[in-house]
């Protein structure tokens, strides 16, 4: 193995069967490749499941691990739930596989382009929750970002996809992404510490703000407050973006707290009246804009009728 | 349980070699001896003709390494991953080769069921966190490498903060090729932090040929020869002979 993306070239209609527990799995599409290896939206006796497949077996067996070990904590909605693993003996090559409970929706960024940003916060709190747990059955997600959250159900609920990152308290990150990562903003270390996924889950929150992203210009700390500082859907958090990013939350639930808190202000402070950021966005918006132009017309119109008035008087 | 070192060259360069001799049966060398060898190919906006991919390609493989080619700045989390994945890769091997030994008759971890193959991956990852390493940093300074060595600098550091995180201690060494009077410079000694690397960095001075093969021959007497990483785990009968020497 010499490149880390591997190719496979699945057609839908494709069957993969298992060398060892012998199931069939019908693909319907690719949900999406990384650097670990593709994920297809596949059938099993006619339920969607995703499957994950891999050139690096022992990928696939390390993300097992984890998904294992999640099913362990009760009730817990940690991790899409796991559901076989396997081999697929192909023409040419032996790949090992797994299938996973298949999380239906977009993932965060476009769910919140769709739905509006009063979701992030309530989002977010989610996500705190489940952190919480994470971290107390002894893992670090790692890999937090936008890509890595769906957002799914009819009530909708946060989920996060990919362990590639996830690891055991006190180790190495085994994976990261550079915006979301501490060690890149110069702000920590990469321990797999709880401090890590809260940091990361500030950056995901900033992004949402700023969805284009932007780079690190090296003043670390200081880029990220104004950021947040400039940003009106974001100033109203500082209270617990900053402190996240500082890594002084000494646990999920005691962010989770603090947004709490800062969503109960901002409440508290507005009363009665809505302030324009918390309006549905797109649609809103648009009509006003409709309105405007609407009364421009008709003032253009009533002042030609007079215009022509005091020009028919004055001959 | 034997604690060894896992050794690594990191080669940073930026196309093909043009002295000396041929680089790919140098890394072929690095790895009879121990010494896996990873390259990173760095483009601007110009992009690395197909003979230089292909040479950057044949130096990992034949030193039993990963190779990436990336542009300049997304160096840094590539630097880190190529490290890592190529530390898994080795002990993965080591691990493997282990397994044979106890289930016989070649078998690989791939022959286990997959309800098996969990306890195999912790102690890969169990290792991966508390191995030592010894990487060896050989960065091209040719001319074309100039304006690209400040994200060089920034990706080594971050390196560091990688392989620092895990519990395992880390030595870091940094060679330059071409050096000022040799083929190759070094630049810093075996030390376990990088941090040191800023005031070096600024002293460089790029020349015109680039000796890779060269650079990497010298490179491999640079490690320390009695502990290598075939002790890590099974009781090889060369052991002895190697502690003795
Ligand atoms: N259980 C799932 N349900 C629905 N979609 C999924 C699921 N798992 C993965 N996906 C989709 O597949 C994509 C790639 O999956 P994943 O992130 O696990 O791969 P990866 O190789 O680790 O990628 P990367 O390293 O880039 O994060 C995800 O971004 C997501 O869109
Ligand atoms: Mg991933």
């Amino acid at each position: 193995m010499s490149t880390m993306k591997s190719q496979f070239n699945l057609q839908s209609g494709a069957v993969i069967n298992g060398k060892w527990h012998h199931k069939h799995y019908r693909i319907e599409k690719e949900l999406g490749a990384g650097a670990n290896g593709v994920v297809y939206l596949a059938t099993y006796q006619g339920q969607l499941v995703a499957l994950k497949i891999s050139e690096n077996g022992y990928t696939v067996t390390s993300e097992v691990n984890v998904l294992k070990s999640f099913t362990k904590v009760q009730g817990s909605t940690l991790g899409p739930s796991l559901l076989d693993v396997d081999d697929w003996q192909s023409s040419s090559k032996l790949y090992s596989f797994y299938v996973m409970e298949y999380i239906h929706g977009p993932d965060l960024l476009s769910f919140v382009k769709q739905k509006g940003e009063a979701w992030v916060p309530v989002l977010m709190l989610q996500l705190l929750s489940d952190l919480e747990e994470l971290h107390k059955a002894g893992w670090v997600f790692g890999d937090l970002k936008p890509e890595n959250l769906i957002v799914t159900g009819r009530a909708p609920r946060i989920r996060c996809i990919d362990v590639g990152g996830t690891t055991i308290k006190g180790r190495a990150i085994k994976e990261f992404t550079e915006f979301y990562d501490r060690g890149y903003w110069g702000l920590g270390s990469r321990k797999a510490e709880p401090t890590y996924d809260l940091f990361s889950t500030a950056m995901v929150f900033i992004h949402c703000a700023y969805p284009s992203r932007f780079s690190k210009d090296g003043r670390g700390l200081e880029q990220l407050t104004d950021k947040v500082k400039k940003h009106k859907n974001l100033k109203c958090y500082e209270d617990v973006l900053i402190p996240a990013l500082q890594g002084r939350f000494k646990s999920a639930s005691d962010m989770r707290q603090a947004l709490l808190t800062c969503s109960y202000k901002q409440t508290r402070s507005k009363g009665n009246s809505v302030s324009p950021q918390t309006r549905q966005p797109t649609r809103k918006t648009k009509r006003k804009r409709h309105g405007t132009t609407g009364a421009i017309v008709v003032i253009l119109f009533i002042g030609c009728i007079y215009f022509f008035y005091l020009y028919s008087q004055m001959v | 349980m034997k604690t060894g070192s896992l050794k690594q060259i990191l080669l940073i360069t930026d196309g093909c070699s043009n002295v000396g001799e041929d680089p790919i049966a140098m890394s072929a060398l690095a790895k009879e001896q121990g010494v896996s060898v990873n390259v990173i190919g760095v483009m601007e906006n110009d992009v690395i003709d197909e003979k230089g991919m292909q040479e950057i390609e044949s130096i990992a493989l034949s030193g039993g390494g990963v190779s990436q080619i990336v542009y300049a700045r997304q160096l840094s989390h590539t630097v880190q991953m190529v490290t890592r994945q190529a530390m898994t890769q080795t002990l993965q091997g080591v691990v493997n080769r282990e397994l044979t030994q106890i289930l016989g008759n070649k078998q690989t971890i791939e022959d286990l069921p997959p309800e098996q193959r969990g306890e195999v991956m912790e102690v890969v990852d169990e290792l991966g966190e508390t191995v030592e390493m010894e990487v060896l940093i050989l960065v091209d300074t040719s001319a074309s490498m100039k304006h690209k060595l400040p994200t060089v600098k920034e990706a080594l550091f971050d390196l560091s903060l990688s392989l620092n995180a895990r519990t395992g201690k880390n030595k870091f060494a940094l060679f330059v090729f071409p050096g000022k009077k040799n083929d190759v410079e070094k630049l810093l000694d075996w030390t376990p932090k990088l941090e040191s690397l800023t005031s070096v960095f600024a002293k460089l001075s790029t020349g015109g040929i680039t000796p890779t093969g060269p650079a990497l021959r010298e490179a491999i007497t640079y490690f320390d020869k009695k502990r290598s990483l075939r002790n890590l785990i099974s009781r090889d009968d060369d052991e002895y002979y190697e502690e003795s020497i």
